[in-house]
C-alpha cells in the first residue's frame, strides 16, 4: 500500500474543499471496497477524505411515502432498522445478503451505490424503487445516475449524502451469490407501486445494473404469472468462463420467479 | 469390530491458548531490529530474463538491500533438490530439478522468485519490490500436463533428456491385465480429472531469519510441519553449513495440510538476507502471494478402464495418468505420484492392474503433497469406475462393491500394487453403512424429492488410506522436581498432539496431566523428528512414545532396586509405583525420578537423569497401517438451476484403536470439508498465458459453513496388527473419500437425464451446463 494522508472531515463543505485542494484524493466511507483496492495496488490516492465524522450522513428516517437513508449508514444498521422493516423490508433482506457480517458492520449504503460495482446488490434496489440520490449539491434520479461499470453521474468531487427510496406496495430481492466472493452473479429486485411494476437487475449487465423491461411489461399486462418463461436471450450480459452469459440469463429468470414468489 | 468407549472429552489442552488469541505463531514473533522481506515475483509464466535493474528500488526509503539470483550465486548458495525422488521408493530415476532460491535468467512459472527487497518496514519493502525493473523476453507457455508432452511443446528444462517428462511410474502386470480385458464381458473407459487445488492453510506461510554473527549461527522461525527436514535441506543444500549451525523453530502453526511439509524458497531467503543485512528478517505471505507461490495439491488427468463380468466380478483395471508437476520437482512431490497408483486396487480383490502415470513439467506453480497426497486421486479413479460399471451392468453399486471386497479372513492381503493390508473388515463396514444410512429406504426419499422437483442421488464409497511413513523418535524426560516433558519428534499443527500424547503418558505413568509439558518444533530441543504429515503421528509418534515410556521405566527400575534393596528382576511397575514383587515395598516413580537428579547418591553410579527415548518405524522398510472407511452420501439436485445440496453424509471409519474419539471425528469433519471443497468448489486455474486466474479468495471458492452437511460419523475399531498400540491414522481419511462420494451421488441423481460425466469441481454452473447440454441431446434425439 502506498503512503497517503488522511483527513477526517467534519462538514460536507470541508470534505469537498479538502478533496479539491489535494488533486489526488478519494473519499472514504466504510472502506470495504476502497481499502482492499489500495492494498492490492488498484487504487493509490494521495489523500483519503474520511466522511465518517460528518454529522447527518448517517441514519434512517421515514418521511411520508419515502424512506431516507443516509449515505454513511451501514448495512448492519439497515438490517436492524425498524423503519426499514416496516417500510421496505426487502431492503433489510437485501442488506443481509451483502458479503459477511464483518463487511456488513463496516460497509455503507452510499459506498456501495457511489462505487457502482456491477456485482453489488443495492444498485438493483435503487433502480427498481426509483430512488433519488441526494448529493452535496443536487438531486439525481436513479434513471440518470448509473452510467456504466463503476461509473455514475457523480462528479469527481461530489459526495453522495443520502438516498431517498419511495415506499412501494411490495418489493423483494433474490440473489445468486458467487460461491467465493459472495458478490451477486445475478440479483433481481422487484417492486410494485400500485399497478406499476419495476424490476432492477444487478450482477450480470454488461453495462452494470439495468431494468428488466420485458419483465416489467409482462407483469403490467398479465401479473405475476405473465413473468414466467420470458425470453431473456437478447440481454447484453457479462460473459466469462466461470459464469457464462447463458447461465446468467437463466439465473435472472429463476431469480425473478423467486423474488415474485416472496411478494 | 468394536465401538470405542471413551471417557467424556473435556477439551484439548491447547485450545484455551488458541481460542483466547494467546497462540504464538511466527508472525506474532517480533525480534529487535527486525527488518522485512518483500518478494519480486515473475509476472510471466515462461520467459528469459534479459536484465534486472534494481537501482530505483535500492534508493527508495527504508531499503536495506535488493538481492537477485546473481547475488545468490556470488554468495555460493546452492539450489534445492527434491526432498526425495521416486527412486527412493523403488520407482524410476526421473529428472529432479535443482531450483535456485532466486532464479537468474529463466522464469518457468508466474510467481517464480526473481529478487527480494529487505527494508525497515513491510510497506517500504513492498513498494521497493514494485520498483524492481525486470526485462523479460517471453517464451511460449504450456500449462497442461498432456499438452506439455507434445513434440512442439515449449521445454522447461533444457537438460532434461525426456523433454518435459520427469518420470513415468508403472505398476502392475500389463500382460495379465490385457488378458483380463480380453476375457471380460464388459469393459468401459472414462476420462477423470482431479484438478489442482490450493492447500489454503488459515495461517499463511511465514518465516523469520536470524543470523548470530558472533557464533556464525542461524535461527529460522518458520511455520513448518517438519522443522528437522527444513533444517537438513537448508543447511546441506543452500547454506552448505553443518546442521548444528542452523536452529529451526516451528512454533504454533495454523494448519499445514502438506503445504508446510517441505521448505519453500523464502525459508532460505530470510536466513541469507539476515546474514546480508545483519538484522533479523521477517516475511509473511499475503493471501495473494500464498495462492501464487505455495505448492498446490492434486492436478492429475486419468484415462481409466475397468473390465468386469456381468455378475459383477471385476477382472482388471488399466490406468494411464498424467501428473502436472508444475515448473519444478519440488519438496515431497513423489508420494502423490506413487499413492495415486498404489491405492487404486482399494478394498477390492482386483486380480490384474496395469497402472501408469507420467510426471510432467508445466509452466505452473509446483505440485506437492496436500491432505491425502495421491490417495484421493486413486480413490476417485477406482470409485468412479465402480459406479460407472455398476450403472453399465445394472447392478446396485453397493452390491458390486460387496462382490469384490477383500474378506477379513484374507488378511494380511497383498494387492497387485504391493500394499499389504494387515487388517480391516471392508465388507462389514459397507454393510453397517448401508444399515445406518438406510440404503434400502432411498427409493422413498428419491420419490419424495421428485415431488419437490428435485433429483436425489446416492453413493457408497469405500476407501483405504496408507499411513505411517518414515521412522520417528519420541522422548520422555523427568525434571529434578518430578515433573516431566514429552519431547516430540512429531509436529502438531492442529491435530491435538499436546492433548493426546500427554493423556497417554499420564495414563501409562499415573502422573497428573498438568505435570506433563509437551515440547515440539525446535531442532535445538528435539534430537530428531520427521514432523507430522500423511496421518503418521498416531502410529509412529504413539508407538515411539510407548517405547520411550518402556525405556524410562526400565531405567527407573535400576534406581528402585537400589533404594528398595531388592533384586532388580523383582521390581515391577504398576499404577505409578515401582514395587517389589511379593512384598509391600514400593516407591512412586516421581520419587525415583527425583533421586536421579540428586547431587549425590545412587545417581553417581547409575548416571544422572531419568529419561527414555523410543523409536518406531514405518514405510519404507517397515509396515505402515491402513485406515479405511465408507462414506454414504446423498445429494439433491435442482434440475432447473443445477443447485446441489449435500443432504446426507455418513462416514464410518476404521481407525484401529481410538486414542481420542472427539479429535478423530474432528479430523473426519475437517477432511470431509476439504473433500467437499474439492468436489464442488475448488480449482486452481491458469489461462493460456499461464496467468493465475484464481488468485484470490474472491475467485477461488473455499467451502463455508453453509456448504457443509451434517456429518454423521462413526468410529469402528479393527485393531491394527503392525503396531503395538493397534492404532491407524486418521488425518487424511475424510479428504480421501469425500470428493468421489459427492461426485458419484450427483451423477447418480442426473444420470437418468443423460449426464454421464462431470469434472470436479462440480460447480452449479458446470452442472447446469451439463444438464442443458443433455437436454439438447434429448431434444435432438
Amino acid at each position: 500500500m502506498n503512503t497517503f494522508d488522511i483527513f477526517r472531515a467534519s462538514t460536507l463543505d470541508g470534505a469537498v474543499a479538502a478533496f479539491r485542494d489535494h488533486g489526488d484524493a478519494m473519499y472514504l466511507s466504510g472502506g470495504m471496497t476502497l481499502v482492499p483496492s489500495m492494498k492490492s495496488g488498484l487504487a493509490a490516492p494521495g489523500l483519503l477524505v474520511d466522511l465518517s465524522a460528518i454529522k447527518g450522513l448517517r441514519g434512517i428516517a421515514r418521511e411520508g411515502n419515502m424512506l431516507r437513508i443516509g449515505a454513511l449508514t451501514r448495512f448492519s444498521e439497515i438490517i436492524a432498522s425498524a423503519d426499514v422493516a416496516t417500510a421496505i423490508p426487502a431492503l433489510g433482506a437485501m442488506a443481509a445478503k451483502v458479503a459477511d457480517r464483518h463487511v456488513r458492520n463496516r460497509g455503507t449504503l452510499g459506498g456501495s451505490v457511489a462505487n457502482n460495482d456491477p456485482a453489488s446488490d443495492f444498485p438493483a434496489a435503487v433502480l427498481a424503487l426509483g430512488a433519488t440520490m441526494v448529493t452535496d449539491r443536487r438531486r439525481i434520479a436513479a434513471a440518470d445516475y448509473f452510467t456504466g461499470l463503476f461509473e455514475t453521474a457523480l462528479e469527481a468531487d461530489e459526495v453522495l449524502a443520502a438516498l431517498e427510496f419511495p415506499i412501494p406496495d411490495a418489493a423483494a430481492y433474490a440473489k445468486h451469490a458467487h460461491p467465493a466472493s459472495g458478490y451477486a452473479v445475478a440479483g433481481v429486485f422487484v417492486a410494485r407501486f400500485g399497478d406499476d411494476w419495476r424490476v432492477g437487475v444487478t450482477g450480470s449487465g454488461e453495462e452494470g445494473v439495468f431494468r428488466l423491461t420485458q419483465a416489467e411489461q409482462a407483469l403490467q399486462q398479465g401479473g405475476i404469472k405473465a413473468a414466467e418463461g420470458l425470453n431473456l436471450g437478447e440481454l447484453e450480459l457479462l460473459d466469462d468462463a466461470t459464469f457464462p452469459a447463458a447461465f446468467r440469463a437463466a439465473a435472472i429468470g429463476w431469480l425473478l420467479r423467486d423474488a415474485l414468489a416472496q411478494l | 469390530m468394536t465401538k470405542p468407549s471413551q471417557p467424556p472429552f473435556t477439551g484439548r489442552t491447547e485450545d484455551r491458548r488458541f481460542l483466547t488469541g494467546a497462540g504464538r505463531f511466527v508472525d506474532d514473533i517480533e525480534l529487535g531490529r527486525q527488518a522485512y522481506m518483500a518478494l519480486v515475483l515473475s509476472t510471466h509464466a515462461h520467459a528469459e530474463i534479459r536484465g534486472i535493474d534494481t537501482t530505483t528500488a535500492a534508493a527508495m526509503p527504508g531499503v536495506l538491500a535488493v538481492l537477485t539470483g546473481a547475488d545468490v550465486l556470488a554468495d555460493g548458495l546452492g539450489p534445492v533438490p527434491p526432498f526425495f525422488m521416486p527412486k527412493l521408493w523403488g520407482g524410476p530415476d526421473g529428472y529432479g530439478t535443482l531450483r535456485p532460491i532466486l532464479v537468474t535468467d529463466h522464469v518457468r512459472c508466474v510467481g517464480d522468485r526473481v529478487a527480494i527487497v529487505i527494508a525497515e518496514t513491510r510497506d517500504e519493502a513492498r513498494l521497493a519490490a514494485e520498483a524492481v525493473d525486470i526485462d523479460y523476453a517471453p517464451l511460449p507457455v504450456v500449462t497442461g500436463a498432456r499438452a506439455a508432452l507434445a513434440d512442439d511443446a515449449p521445454r522447461l528444462w533444457a537438460d532434461c533428456p525426456t523433454g518435459n517428462l520427469s518420470c513415468t511410474l508403472r505398476l502392475g502386470d500389463a500382460a495379465a491385465t490385457a488378458q483380463a480385458f480380453a476375457q471380460a464381458e464388459v469393459t468401459l473407459k472414462r476420462r477423470l480429472i482431479s484438478p489442482r487445488v490450493a492447500p489454503s492453510s488459515l495461517e499463511p506461510r511465514a518465516c523469520i531469519g536470524v543470523h548470530d554473527a558472533a557464533e556464525d549461527r542461524f535461527t529460522l522461525y518458520t511455520s513448518s510441519q517438519d522443522p528437522h527436514g527444513f533444517r537438513a535441506v537448508i543447511a546441506r543444500n543452500v547454506l552448505k553449513i553443518a546442521e548444528s549451525r542452523l536452529r529451526v523453530v516451528s512454533p504454533d502453526v495454523g494448519g499445514g495440510f502438506g503445504l508446510k511439509a517441505h521448505m519453500h524458497p523464502e525459508d532460505a531467503l530470510v536466513l541469507w538476507a539476515a546474514r546480508r543485512v545483519g538484522r533479523p528478517v521477517k516475511w509473511t505471505a499475503t493471501r495473494s502471494e500464498a495462492l501464487l507461490t505455495d505448492t498446490q495439491g492434486r492436478g492429475q488427468e486419468v484415462e481409466a478402464e475397468i473390465a468386469l463380468d456381468r455378475d459383477g466380478t471385476v477382472r482388471g483395471v488399466r490406468v494411464e495418468a498424467w501428473h502436472n508437476l508444475g515448473a519444478y520437482f519440488w519438496g515431497t512431490a513423489t508420494p502423490p505420484i506413487f499413492f495415486s497408483l498404489q491405492l487404486i486396487p482399494n478394498t477390492y480383490t482386483i486380480p490384474a492392474v496395469d497402472l501408469t502415470t507420467h510426471a510432467v513439467f508445466t509452466n505452473t506453480a509446483p505440485m506437492s503433497v496436500y491432505r491425502g497426497a495421491g490417495r484421493p486421486e486413486a480413490t476417485f479413479v477406482i470409485e468412479r469406475l465402480m459406479d460407472e460399471a455398476a450403472a453399465e451392468i445394472g447392478m446396485d453399486p453397493a452390491e458390486l462393491r460387496l462382490r469384490n471386497t477383500i474378506a477379513p479372513e484374507a488378511m494380511p492381503f497383498t494387492t497387485p500394487t504391493g500394499m499389504t493390508y494387515d487388517s480391516g473388515d471392508f465388507g462389514g463396514m459397507i454393510r453397517i453403512a448401508l444399515d445406518r444410512g438406510d440404503w434400502a429406504g432411498f427409493a422413498a426419499r428419491r420419490d419424495a424429492a421428485k415431488g419437490r422437483g428435485r433429483l436425489r442421488g446416492r453413493s457408497i464409497t469405500s476407501y483405504v488410506e496408507v499411513a505411517g511413513v518414515m521412522n520417528e523418535r519420541m522422548e520422555i524426560r523427568f525434571d529434578p522436581d518430578g515433573a516431566l516433558s514429552i519431547i516430540a519428534g512429531t509436529h502438531s499443527h492442529g491435530q491435538g498432539h499436546a492433548t493426546v500424547f500427554s493423556q497417554m503418558v499420564a495414563d501409562w505413568l499415573s502422573v497428573p496431566l498438568d505435570s506433563i509439558r509437551y515440547v515440539q518444533g525446535d531442532t535445538d530441543t528435539v534430537l530428531i523428528g520427521r514432523g507430522t504429515f500423511a496421518a503418521r503421528s498416531s502410529m509412529l509418534g504413539g508407538t515411539a512414545l510407548m517405547r520411550a515410556k518402556d525405556a524410562l521405566i526400565e531405567r527407573a527400575k535400576d534406581m528402585a532396586a537400589i533404594v528398595l534393596e531388592a533384586d532388580r528382576a523383582a521390581v515391577e511397575f504398576s499404577d505409578g509405583m515401582l514395587r517389589v514383587t511379593g512384598t509391600n515395598k514400593a516407591i512412586p516413580l516421581t520419587e525415583v525420578a527425583k533421586l536421579y537428579y540428586l547431587p549425590a547418591g545412587p545417581a553417581n553410579a547409575l548416571g544422572i537423569g531419568l529419561s527414555g527415548a523410543g523409536t518406531a518405524a514405518g514405510k519404507p522398510g517397515a509396515a505402515p497401517n491402513y485406515p479405511n472407511g465408507v462414506i454414504l452420501c446423498e445429494v439433491e439436485v435442482d434440475p432447473e438451476t443445477g443447485a446441489i445440496v449435500v443432504d446426507r453424509m455418513l462416514a464410518l471409519d476404521d481407525v484401529g484403536r481410538v486414542l481420542n474419539s472427539t479429535i478423530c471425528e474432528g479430523q473426519i469433519h475437517g477432511g470431509i470439508a476439504q473433500g467437499l471443497g474439492q468436489a464442488l468448489l475448488e480449482e486452481v486455474t491458469y489461462d493460456e498465458d499461464g496467468q493465475l486466474t484464481s488468485g484470490s479468495f474472491m475467485d477461488y471458492g473455499l467451502p463455508r459453513a453453509g456448504h457443509m452437511p451434517h456429518i454423521e460419523s462413526h468410529l469402528l475399531e479393527v485393531p491394527c496388527t503392525t503396531n503395538p498400540l493397534g492404532v491407524k491414522g486418521i488425518g487424511e481419511s475424510g479428504a480421501i473419500g469425500a470428493p468421489v462420494a459427492i461426485v458419484n451421488a450427483i451423477l447418480d441423481a442426473v444420470r437418468p437425464l443423460g449426464v454421464g460425466s462431470l469434472d470436479m469441481p462440480v460447480t452449479q454452473v458446470r452442472l447446469w451446463s451439463a444438464l442443458r447440454a443433455a437436454e439438447e441431446m434429448r431434444g435432438a434425439a
